[in-house]
């Protein structure tokens, strides 16, 4: 028994696909970042991943890569989260299905 | 990747972290599925550690088990009336179908592809190498992100800045 890449990359699918689940269905605001969030992860994953088995000229740039992705999702993190916390102070909720003022 | 005790430290993070998904989309606590969102995310990091990524490893617990989800903490602290529910929209269905439909497809892709070509041995240490390739290819790149960052810290202050307090008053 031995580990290849399709191993690693189901793991990265399911994670994707569990991050999606919660990223459309999850009714508080915060648990639609963390699906998004668990989405960022999955797919670093899968860089790692074949960063680690496919050959290539510059074999490290999956490497990179992941860093800017890690970047950019915690600057998204901060600036939902603080999106957030501004909704809840004029709107009294985080809740998606309630906040609706653009919903005809 | 042939040693058993990778392959077993395979199997057990995968099941750690699929486990630990599983359950904050399954719990009905927020607090408790940013407890299991950490766990996740420890097996992750993990799970780079077997593909020899150590550095990505040790940026994962840094960024995500340290910083990220102490902002997911403070988000639900900071809103206290919204209460602490976990539960799904009207949407759940429509959202589980897409995502199992989503799952299947790229899990269809990963097992029915011919990855013979892919297998090569496994990096030494990586973080010096990662370093140069910050500062030598993408150093452009590397610069942006930095002030994408500034840009993100400032935004969030600023969004967040009670009313009147610090600038003048009109925000």
């Amino acid at each position: 028994m031995t580990i290849h890449l399709e191993h690693y990359l189901l793991v990265g699918a399911v994670l994707f696909a569990i991050g999606l689940y919660l990223a459309l269905g999850k009714r508080n605001f915060v648990g639609v970042l963390m699906g998004i969030e668990m989405m960022f992860n999955a797919v670093n994953l899968t860089f790692i991943s074949f960063s680690r088995f496919v050959e290539s000229p510059n074999p490290l740039s999956g490497h990179v890569f992941v860093v800017f992705v890690i970047t950019v999702s915690a600057a998204e993190a901060a600036t939902a989260l603080a999106l957030a916390v501004l909704v809840y102070r004029v709107r009294e909720t985080i809740d998606v299905d309630r906040i609706d003022l653009l919903k005809w | 990747m042939d040693d058993t005790g990778t392959v077993i430290a395979f199997w057990i993070l995968s099941a750690i972290t699929v486990g630990a998904a599983l359950m904050v989309a399954a719990t009905r606590n927020l607090i408790h599925a940013v407890v299991f969102l950490i766990v996740s995310f420890v097996g992750v990091a993990g799970l780079y550690i077997t593909l020899s990524a150590d550095f990505i490893a040790v940026t994962q617990v840094l960024i995500y088990v340290g910083a990220v989800s102490i902002l997911f903490l403070f988000a639900i602290v900071l809103t206290p009336r919204a209460g602490r529910q976990n539960d799904e929209t009207f949407l759940r269905l429509p959202a589980l179908v897409l995502a199992l439909l989503v799952g299947a497809t790229l899990g269809f892709v990963a097992i029915d592809t011919d990855w013979s070509i892919a297998k090569r041995a496994g990096f030494g240490e990586t973080a010096s190498v990662i370093g140069e390739a910050l500062l030598d290819k993408y150093v452009l790149p590397f610069e942006i992100a930095s002030v994408l960052l500034l840009v993100a810290m400032l935004g969030a202050i600023i969004l967040v800045r009670p009313e009147g307090v610090g600038g003048d008053g009109d925000s």
